[in-house]
């Protein structure tokens, strides 16, 4: 069934009957070729364009609890692809690109939103930090903008650019960027991945992988035993609890990431803006709430919920900005786990054991990486080849002293 | 959370510094003949497991000593809190 307006309206009129479930219940076969773990953003494109770009059949995405339940619906729904190297950028813009034709491509509203990122400066050595990056996202086909202060004012007249702590100078802008609705995302993929054929099997928890002579030849869960030609590992955030049980050591640690929402208010901060002299960002919702975060916990965690000392220093973050906001009620905050790697890049690869196939060190990036993540992950399992905008994100790089990619 | 220091008593964590797994503390012998490989694992891999984690934290805004601490990381519950020299001493290292 295609979305349209002209069925919304059909369906206004005939009392909504019409709607049928946005993805099939699907149960575990016996056989796969491709078994993706991990029904978040990442496993759910995966799938997708395995099956689309690919054409691969028998592909079926397991979860642990129900889809898009993960780090796809804990996070701030930043997209941006202003990365400084060369390793990194031209995937990022790649996800862009993906992103600002998502919509179309899944039928599906995930109310991407260009509104804008405005990365703020608080001093001339930042400023030429700030240049050097806009360069080379410019070098790599992304959008930049070094705004002025007078420029910033016009657009955001509520920013204290004179007399603050720390005076604003300027900002790198990437008038590309903006949000995306999270949740959509997972829906939207998870529509068009079972449109195309894909099984999504809900509240199917991986217990262990079968590994006989080097290969993996499929994974038991809490539904049975699942074989599959190529198993892909999907699970950001809980990467070492899942790859513990193939006994891989990975080069990441777990921490929890803070966010939070404030009360609905009226329509105040029109894109999203990063302080430069401290960690927060923030973007308003369309529903009227301030979203914002900033930096981790900073100790191992896969508890999902951090502690008061970083909701502190975040708030600090914000009111050094928005003084504004110390008037307004937090409505919610919330943790997240992130598999930080130990170079702050992911990693998209294949493991030493045969057929097992890897996706995961996103860090506190994993969101605006999802499409991006999805095809080159997919490229990958299709052809045991890396997509060529993922050669940098393998396993060796730490060993070979590439790590600075 | 509160760190239950040895010597100082309750503190709170936001006075330390997080180290990592206090599988740190074994730093490979560099004359070892694949003392290449084992610096590789000590540097990048970690066990990163949910539930009891062993790990160290510097106490740097109170006393500048290091702690092992073991911690749970799917509750933050902290079950034992020791001084790193003496930790290290108990193996047999001089400091």
């Amino acid at each position: 069934m295609r979305y349209s307006g002209l069925r919304v309206i059909k369906e206004a009129l005939t009392g909504h009957k019409g709607w049928k479930p946005t993805w099939r219940d699907a149960t575990p076969q016996n056989h796969y070729d491709f078994l993706v773990i991990g029904g978040g953003g990442h496993g759910l494109a995966t799938a997708y364009y395995l099956a689309r770009n690919h054409g691969a059949k028998k592909i079926a995405v397991i979860e642990k609890g129900w889809i898009g339940g993960g780090n796809v619906g804990r996070n701030t729904t930043i997209v941006r692809s202003n990365y400084l190297l060369d390793g990194n950028e031209p995937f990022y813009e790649h996800s862009l690109k993906l992103w600002e034709g998502l919509e179309q491509d899944l039928n599906y509203n995930a109310m991407v939103s260009q509104r804008g990122i405005l990365n703020l400066v608080h001093s001339d050595a930042q400023r030429d930090a700030f240049t050097r990056r806009g360069n080379a996202m410019i070098l790599n086909g992304a959008d930049a903008d070094l705004m002025s202060t007078k420029d910033i004012q016009k657009r955001y007249p509520f920013l204290n650019v004179t007399d603050a702590r720390f005076p604003i100078k300027g900002g790198l802008a990437q008038h590309r960027g903006g949000t995306v609705r999270h949740d959509a995302v997972a829906w939207g993929y998870a529509r068009a991945a079972d449109q195309l054929g894909v099984d999504i099997i809900q509240n199917c928890e991986v217990l262990g992988f079968r590994i006989e002579s080097g290969k993996c030849l499929g994974v038991e869960t809490s539904r049975g035993y699942i074989g599959a030609s190529k198993v892909a590992s999907c699970v950001a955030g809980s990467s070492g609890r899942l790859m513990a049980k193939a006994e891989m050591r990975l080069p990441i640690e777990s921490h929890v990431l803070q966010a939070f929402v404030t009360e609905g208010l009226k329509p105040i901060l029109p894109g999203v803006i990063t302080f430069g002299a401290g960690h927060f960002y923030c973007s308003q919702s369309d529903k009227g709430g301030i979203v914002f975060g900033g930096d981790l916990d900073g100790y191992n965690s896969y508890a999902q919920r951090g502690n008061l000392p970083v909701v502190e220093d975040v708030c600090e973050g914000a009111m050094a900005i928005f003084p504004m906001l110390g008037r307004v009620r937090l409505l919610r905050m919330w943790g997240g786990i992130m598999d930080m790697s130990m170079d702050g890049s992911p990693i998209i690869d294949q493991t030493h054991i045969d057929s097992l196939y890897f996706n995961g060190g996103w860090c506190y990036g994993g969101f605006k990486a999802t499409p991006a993540s999805g095809w080159c992950y997919a490229h990958l399992l299709a052809t045991d080849t890396p997509h060529e905008f993922a050669t940098a994100f393998r396993f060796d790089r730490f060993a070979k002293g590439q790590n600075d990619r | 959370m509160i760190i239950n220091h040895p010597i100082l008593g309750p503190r709170d964590s936001a006075e330390f510094t997080y180290m990592g797994d206090a599988a740190l503390l074994d730093r490979p012998d560099w004359q070892a003949k694949d003392a290449l490989l084992q610096f590789i694992d000590y540097g990048y891999l970690r066990d990163n497991p949910a539930g009891p984690h062993t790990e160290l934290w510097y106490h740097e805004q109170g006393d500048r000593s290091f702690l092992v601490i073991t911690r749970d990381t799917t509750t933050h519950e902290i079950s034992s809190v020791k001084l790193a020299s003496d930790v290290a001493r108990g193996r047999g290292r001089s400091k």
